[in-house]
């Protein structure tokens, strides 16, 4: 079998799409799951517990349920781009996996220009909630997506401008090099957290604020707008919408880990601890899995922001923060404070 | 049969071309503004497919980040929230359309021209293998281009600030809130707790009956 034949390539590619591409569905239906169990335990009440073992079929019920319902299209909308943006929502959401790296050299594109390509791929996202907003014909979904959309722009700056941070360190638009440049003998010491803490903060709460989450989630404030920009949505065309979201905390999740807290490094590296101390898929897993639980716990911990106060904090804190730390990061570069690499 | 690499990255850049050609007519003939501005959106991304397969991906890239998803993001913002009539700015298409052929013609010239000059056909910059032309691309701005690059910045950041000086309009009667004053106050400033004596009620008499609600 000759493996570098075009053909047998593109079905290689595929299938490494579809090994990223379901997981990751799967993955956000027990997200959803998890969200809910875990916040009903901070609400002290049992969360979906009927379906299945521990009420895990619950979110497959869901995804069911949206998926034989009836799609109603309002009156008057724009029939085209209403049925497009759910689609341009979720295009995006799901390129970006094509960059991320599950271990050393486990990733579907080892891009040199992967920090690029994520940035490109999350600015796209903003269109499918900006024309989900206009197409539906509705005031309130109007003004959802207005918020959200103004919302997202800002905090892509502060966002872009931590990323810049952890480029200069490891000097590297290439996610599975940034990871490398957190190797080292002095354990999670070594990784970007520490040099980088104000921004490492900025990252995760503009990533919070990014995806519309608890607790900057105007864009579908349910007290003020009712659901923002989704409102008129039914059926499947919601249930892409709800993909698309889940899809971007999972990987901001990831990102985060990654970028900061040294992707599959173990935290005890170079302690020679034995196997704690090797490098390995299931240490990015953990980090993963205690920050998407941390967005959760966000959610059930902070009341909502109010729209003045989310656009104050991204424009008059976050930015001069990572702005600033753009020079102490280059200091650190300059003068060799950081180490990078082995 | 296999599929010869050149003849598919070729059956690639024509697709590509093709659409942002396509797009950018759309952009000039479609009727609803919305949709024209979504097809510009097409082109610069198809344009950026193309500068791709090019092997400039920082461009690319670049292209896709700014321009598709900042400049066109505020674009159709403006477009959305405009209230035009669409058949007046319809009526000119066939006035303006010789001059808008002229300067489509021209375009052309100019274009065919650089692709002619050979002056322009000088030899691409070191490309080691293995080394990435956005790595050359920022060794080259931050050595020997650097001042060009900071004068750029410094440009931006001028035009940004004269904006924000143009559009901000200072309200004197407007309310807005001080976000210090609000993080400031705490429960002393606005609760007063009173100590009050407690009240007991008397004892009902043993032979009155509760009256039942």
């Amino acid at each position: 079998m000759n493996l570098s034949s075009d053909p047998m390539i593109f079905a290689l590619t595929l299938g490494k799409i579809l090994l990223i591409a379901v997981p990751l569905i799967i993955c956000v239906a027990m997200y959803v799951w998890w969200e809910r169990k875990v916040i009903g335990w901070m609400h002290v009440r049992m969360g979906p517990n009927k379906i299945g073992p521990w009420g895990l079929l619950q979110a497959f019920a869901d995804v069911t349920k949206l998926l034989i319902k009836e799609i109603i299209v309002p009156t008057n909308s724009n029939r085209f781009l209403y049925f497009t943006a759910p689609l341009l929502a979720v295009i995006p959401a799901l390129a970006v996996w094509a960059i991320v790296p599950f271990d050393d050299g486990v990733v579907l594109s080892n891009a040199n220009a992967g920090v690029l390509f994520l940035l490109a791929m999350t600015s796209l996202g903003v269109y499918g909630i900006i024309l989900a907003g206009w197409a539906s014909n509705s005031r309130y979904a109007l003004l959802g997506a207005m918020r959200s959309a103004a919302q997202m722009i800002s905090y892509e700056i502060c966002m872009g401008m931590a990323l810049v941070c952890v480029l200069i360190l490891a000097g590297s638009l290439n996610f599975t090099a940034i990871v490398n440049a957190q190797a080292g003998g002095k354990g999670l010491f070594d990784w970007f957290w520490l040099p980088l803490f104000p921004v490492f903060l900025v990252y995760y709460i503009s990533g919070v604020a990014e995806t519309n989450r608890l607790p900057f989630d105007v864009a579908e404030g349910e007290s003020e707008i009712v659901a923002g920009y989704h409102v008129e949505y039914s059926g499947s065309a919601f249930a892409l919408f709800f993909l698309a979201e889940y899809a971007n905390m999972i990987l901001a999740a990831f990102l985060v880990s990654i970028l900061f807290l040294g992707g599959w490094l173990s935290p005890f590296q170079g302690w020679h601890l034995g196997f704690l101390s090797e490098p390995s898929w299931i240490w990015l897993f953990l980090k993963f899995f205690f920050f998407a639980t941390a967005v959760v716990w966000l959610r059930a911990t902070f009341p909502r922001y109010r729209y003045d106060q989310i656009m104050r904090l991204g424009w008059k804190v976050f930015i001069p923060i990572s702005i600033v730390w753009i020079f102490v990061a280059g200091i650190f570069r300059y003068f060799n404070v950081v180490t990078i690499g082995h | 049969m296999p599929m010869n690499h050149a003849v598919f990255q070729m059956v690639c850049f024509v697709a590509f071309a093709v659409v942002a050609v396509g797009a950018a007519l759309a952009v000039v003939s479609v009727k609803n503004t919305v949709h024209g501005v979504l097809a510009l959106v097409l082109t610069f991304f198809s344009a950026a497919c193309l500068w791709i397969l090019a092997e400039a991906e920082f461009l690319g890239l670049a292209l896709v980040v700014v321009y598709v998803g900042a400049v066109m993001v505020l674009f159709l913002f403006v477009v959305m929230m405009l209230d035009i009539d669409l058949e007046p700015m319809r009526e000119g298409f066939i006035k303006y359309l010789p001059i808008g052929i002229a300067a489509a013609l021209i375009m052309l010239v100019e274009m065919l021209g650089i692709i002619g000059v050979r002056t322009f056909n000088v030899p691409a910059g070191p490309d080691p293998a293995g080394s990435s032309n956005i790595e050359w691309l920022g060794t080259a701005l931050f050595t020997h281009f650097l001042l060009p690059f900071e004068i750029a910045a410094l440009i931006l950041t001028v035009g940004l600030v004269a904006a924000v000086v143009l559009a901000l309009r200072v309200r004197t009667f407007s309310k807005h809130q001080d976000a210090a004053a609000q993080s400031a106050t705490h429960a002393a400033g606005r609760l007063r707790m009173v100590k009050m004596a407690a009240v007991t009620a008397p004892a009902p008499a043993p032979a009155a009956k509760e009256p039942q609600p």
